[in-house]
């Protein structure tokens, strides 16, 4: 069962080949089995096997959704009510939300059901899930490389079949990443396209939350629930949602796909441009055309965003005080000492990094010669996409420039991490859509290619990758030893 | 740019975060790492470049000044580490 996709175990259920129960109970026994790959932080059975129960009266009273009774689980980071929503920190080990975020009750009105929540990079800062407090996740293909983060645990939990779907979040590249370490689908749908309510801040103005799936006709299924308008974020975006299944088979005759030479330096693995080349190949079979554009400004991604989402972090990260929920230190002595002490003790050191980052350059005297300057690269950066894309269709590149590293292999040296994230950072920027889908291996482990579209062209850039996934049988392959 | 780490001590206590005085030297060389990263940023003229603060350039909504919420007080509190009638505690301010 637990090889089958959202859209064969929808059929199944509904037509009462198994119920949710059995395939709740199957999943969270394999979470059980496979504990060694650290993806769960909480693992909420009893919730879970209640919720099966639910969906199965639902599917028996014909009142069942594409997603009713199937087993998800969703990144640490998005608020569950009553259940601890830790953000893969210390900080919050002690929280149990009071409320859902959105995505969260959203999913809840389609039936569908919560295995756990998954293991991440502290308040999402990171690249390999080895800056979570609840310790790093393993990649599945490869037990001494890291999953990639900071969805981490999303991205094991889907390719290790522990849970049929999972969320996950990108403010610099933590959906697409991952998804590419570790051979799934990820989507990181255009900003203000999912409600950020409930989804515990980092970057408020390029986090968004997206679906991790083993298919793109899965991910479609989970974005149609996540997507729409919330007034309770105040930058939800108020457009229709279109279908988004039902184009996923157009013919991709005529599409025109656009390569930022400067994706395809001498950064990039020579395997993986390889691996990317040949998925290119395949789209002109399909009927698409290539032609190679410029983005002149791309390079300056990682500085611009090493100055807006730490400044942006410094400010959201402050509301944990240690008075209103959190960690609290012991004993006190004033008010300072219980700011300081609290949250030098509640965060872990790459969170601390950020904040100080972000706090000296917003501070006196410096705001102008960093954050400004970053706004207003963020600008060019955001041009060059808007340029090319009215030129083609969607840009096509890697996600990565290597495969998935060894666990311990950047922990030293911070901007080494930064670096892995060369060419995702940049989409974050200008809060266009990407996903990333598997196209091949290198040295045994996956390798992921990215499509970019234009903004809420999710629907296309689900149909241009589901046309590939018809064609190739990368995605349907499985690490070796899960059975 | 390099920091220093008197400067470090500086921003930790802007931030009200608690470094530990063993960790302060390496927390210069790595932030000093970062801005040095960043840097390429002062190379390109931006003189005439509208800052951009948000990727959807959105205005803020308004809404009808209505009450929207319930009052969930005591359940929000509920998470708090020290509360007493309805307030959070928090070490005296002023004596």
């Amino acid at each position: 069962m637990h090889n089958q996709t959202i859209a064969e175990l929808a059929k199944g259920l509904q037509a009462g080949e198994f119920s949710s129960q059995e395939l709740t109970t199957a999943h969270l026994a394999r979470i059980k089995q496979h504990r060694e790959l650290n993806c769960f932080i909480t693992v909420t059975e009893v919730e879970a096997i209640a919720q099966a129960k639910i969906a199965d009266q639902l599917i028996s009273d014909g009142k069942a959704g594409p997603l009713t009774g199937i087993p998800l689980a969703h990144k640490d980071i998005f608020c569950t009510q009553g259940i601890k929503t830790s953000c893969g920190s210390k900080m919050l080990d002690n929280f149990q939300a009071p409320y859902n975020a959105t995505v969260i009750e959203r999913f809840n009105q389609a039936g569908a059901v919560t295995l756990g929540k998954l293991n991440m990079d502290e308040f999402a800062m990171g690249s390999s899930n080895e800056t979570s407090f609840f310790g790093s996740v393993k990649n599945p293909w490869d037990h001494s490389a890291v999953p990639g983060g900071s969805s981490g645990g999303s991205a094991c939990a889907v390719a290790a079949r522990l849970a049929v779907g999972a969320t996950g979040t990108d403010t610099g590249g933590s959906i697409r990443q991952p998804a590419a370490f570790c051979g799934i689908t990820g989507l990181k749908p255009t900003y203000g396209r999912v409600s950020r309510y409930g989804m515990i801040a980092f970057a408020s103005s390029l986090d968004q939350g997206g679906p991790m799936t083993r298919t793109v006709e899965d991910a479609a299924l989970m974005l149609q629930t996540m997507a729409g308008f919330d007034s309770r974020d105040s930058t939800s975006v108020d457009k229709p949602v279109p279908d988004y299944s039902k184009d996923l088979n157009d013919s991709l005759a005529g599409l025109k796909i656009g390569l930022p030479k400067e994706f395809f330096g001498d950064n990039l693995n020579a395997q993986m441009a390889q691996v990317v080349e040949e998925a290119i190949a395949e789209y002109t079979r399909l009927g698409a055309e290539v032609v190679e554009v410029s983005m002149p400004n791309i390079n300056l991604s990682i500085p611009a965003y090493y100055i807006v989402a730490p400044a942006e972090c410094s400010a959201n990260l402050s509301r944990f005080d240690g008075v209103r929920y959190g960690h609290r230190c012991e004993a006190p002595e004033d008010l300072n000492d219980l700011y300081i002490r609290s949250r030098g003790e509640g965060f872990g050191a790459e969170v601390k990094r950020r904040i100080l980052i972000g706090t000296y350059a917003l501070s006196t005297g410096y705001y102008d010669a960093y954050y400004l300057q970053a706004q207003k690269i963020r600008r060019l950066i955001s041009d060059d996409f808007k340029k090319v894309l009215s030129e083609v269709d969607v840009l096509m590149g890697p996600v990565t420039p290597t495969p998935a590293f060894g666990l311990g292999e950047k922990t030293g040296d911070p901007i080494e991490m930064y670096l892995s994230d060369m060419y995702t950072i940049a989409v974050n920027l200008a809060g266009l859509p990407a996903l990333s889908i598997p196209a091949g291996f290198v040295d045994h482990k996956p390798v992921g290619l990215q499509i970019i579209g234009n903004y809420f062209d999710e629907a296309r850039l689900l149909n241009v990758a589901h046309r590939y996934q018809q064609e190739t049988d990368w995605h349907q392959q499985a690490p070796a030893d899960i059975e | 740019m390099a920091l220093t780490t008197e400067e470090v001590n500086k921003i930790a206590y802007l931030a009200r975060l608690g470094v530990d005085e063993k960790d302060v030297d390496s927390y210069a060389k790595e932030l000093s790492g970062i801005l040095n990263l960043v840097e390429q940023m002062s190379s390109v003229n931006t003189e005439h470049v509208t800052p951009m603060a948000h990727p959807m350039d959105q205005v803020q909504r308004l809404r009808a000044d209505e009450v929207t919420e319930d009052d969930q007080r005591a359940l929000f509190q509920a998470q708090a580490p020290e509360i007493e009638a309805g307030l959070y505690l928090v070490p005296k301010v002023i004596d």
